[in-house]
């Protein structure tokens, strides 16, 4: 409860809460999915299911780049660390992130040359300094972190940049939308869209979940106060029987999203044909490669990659949890073999993960923030 | 991973057009404009900052708003950390990891 008072406009989130109470039919079952892991996180920090309607069910979506990456492509990256002049740069994100033989940060104990950089442009910086080693940066990331990935790869062309080189694992949110309605065993009523990537690829994109799938979908900021007004518009769509794209996070995400942004992406990526999600398989056109244009600097064209596959455990059931069919605790090593210490499966590598966040908020009742006593 | 940091920038420099000085919370680090070169920002501007890059210019409500989300989600430190780390500066000096 410390954060309570911090809340802002606590009157308005109770008024929300209340607005969300008198709009959902209590004959029905609402199933909405928040695609972006950063919303999962927020839902579960903020205690948020515990003040909405216990028909409305919230599902957690495939928006963790560091949960959906497969083990193989770890292991791929470390692979070229592991040549004697290499410096594997990455985000401290995927620092604890395991590979079949261990994380990059065991690795780095064994005495690989593997740094934290909080900015691609710090791997370009780290390159210039390291004259007589090959810089690789690990680029993970949806839409939101492509662009600067594409940028930094102009800039350290345009620099003539020899010792440099990106291995590309950037993603794309649509497709993975897509895969996810695809799916035969998948019922959904309802997204909320994710905040900071849409601030890139902007709400037109999403205009198809409306109009061929006919399930509303909202632009989502990142406060419980964001999360619940989206509900309430996604409740009013479905109550008017409409199915409309709709931003709620107007103050930062322009519909039209981020021209440059997608200009620079456009200039250094093309769309892989098929690329492997963890715990969602194959999803076509689902991933970024480096355009030929820009091969020198591709880690993935100028070294030889194993292209190791890691099949994941299959006591793990994070393909079930990813799609909403079971809920994090139901899965048969949740908290057992299974843990944020010791992940086995993706969805408990990264706080952003629907299994770390409910373990690390509703399993161990731990650092859990609640809204009830304003709402 | 998706963070969003807010910050305001105070001096964008002749030589390197691309990035400016910003300030977050008092840590003043250099970051990337390039993916804002349709409507640079000036100084006095507020930005949202990831992985280095401005991405959207926002208002300075929005900008203390969203600081305070920050620190709601338990990430104001990581966020801070991560400014900190912008140039290599601090991890140069070993202030972090």
């Amino acid at each position: 409860m410390k954060y309570v008072d911090e809340f802002r406009n606590p009157e308005l989130i109770s008024k929300t809460a209340e607005e969300i109470r008198r709009l959902v039919d209590p004959q029905r079952h609402y199933r909405i999915m928040e695609v972006c892991g950063g919303h999962t996180h927020a839902i579960y920090r903020f205690g948020l299911k515990d003040i909405l309607p216990a028909n409305i069910d919230l599902i957690h979506g495939p928006g963790c780049p560091v949960c959906v990456l497969p083990m193989g492509r770890i292991d791929d990256g470390l692979s070229i660390a592991a040549k004697s002049d290499v410096i594997f740069a990455a985000f401290g994100d995927m620092m604890r992130v395991p590979g079949t033989q261990g994380s990059p940060l065991e690795h780095k104990a064994r005495g690989l040359d593997i740094r934290i950089v909080y900015s691609p442009t710090d791997a370009i910086k780290l390159a210039r300094t390291n004259p007589d080693k090959h810089v690789m940066f690990f680029a993970i990331g949806f839409e939101t972190t492509a662009p600067s990935t594409a940028l930094t790869l102009m800039r350290a062309k345009a620099e003539g940049l020899k010792n440099f080189s990106v291995f590309c694992n950037h993603v794309t949110i649509i497709p993975a939308i897509r895969a996810i309605l695809d799916s035969p065993d998948m019922r959904l009523d309802g997204f909320i869209g994710p905040g900071h990537c849409s601030t890139v690829i902007g709400c037109r994109p999403y205009e198809w979940i409306a109009k061929n799938e006919a399930k509303p979908i909202v632009v989502c900021g990142f406060e419980p106060l964001d999360l619940l007004q989206s509900i309430v518009m996604l409740l009013r769509q479905m109550r008017n029987g409409e199915a409309k794209v709709e931003n709620q996070y107007k103050r930062v995400v322009p519909w039209e999203g981020n021209g440059a942004a997608l200009r620079a992406m456009g200039e250094v990526f093309q769309l892989r044909p098929y690329f492997e999600w963890r715990g969602l398989g194959f999803i076509s056109q689902s991933a970024l490669r480096i355009r030929d244009t820009y091969a020198d600097w591709d880690a993935e064209q100028r070294f030889s990659i194993p292209g190791i596959r890691v099949t994941d455990p299959k006591a793990a059931q994070c393909g079930e949890v990813l799609k909403g069919v079971l809920k994090p605790a139901q899965c048969k090593l949740f908290g057992r073999e299974c843990t944020p210490e010791n992940p086995v499966g993706a969805l408990m590598v990264s706080t952003e993960g629907s299994c770390a966040a409910y373990y690390n908020y509703e399993h161990r009742k731990g650092n859990l923030v609640s809204l009830t006593a304003t709402a | 991973m998706c963070l969003a940091i807010p910050g305001k920038i105070v001096e964008i420099t002749g030589d390197e057009t691309h990035s400016a000085l910003v300030d977050v919370v008092g840590v003043r680090r250099r970051v990337d404009l390039g993916l804002l070169q349709d409507d640079p920002p000036k100084p006095g501007d507020w930005v949202l900052i990831h992985v280095g890059f401005a991405m959207s210019k926002i208002s300075e409500k929005d900008a203390l708003d969203q600081m305070r989300t920050l620190e709601m989600l338990g990430e104001a430190e990581a966020a801070l950390q991560e400014v900190r780390g912008y140039g290599l500066e601090d991890i140069e000096k070993g202030l972090v990891n």
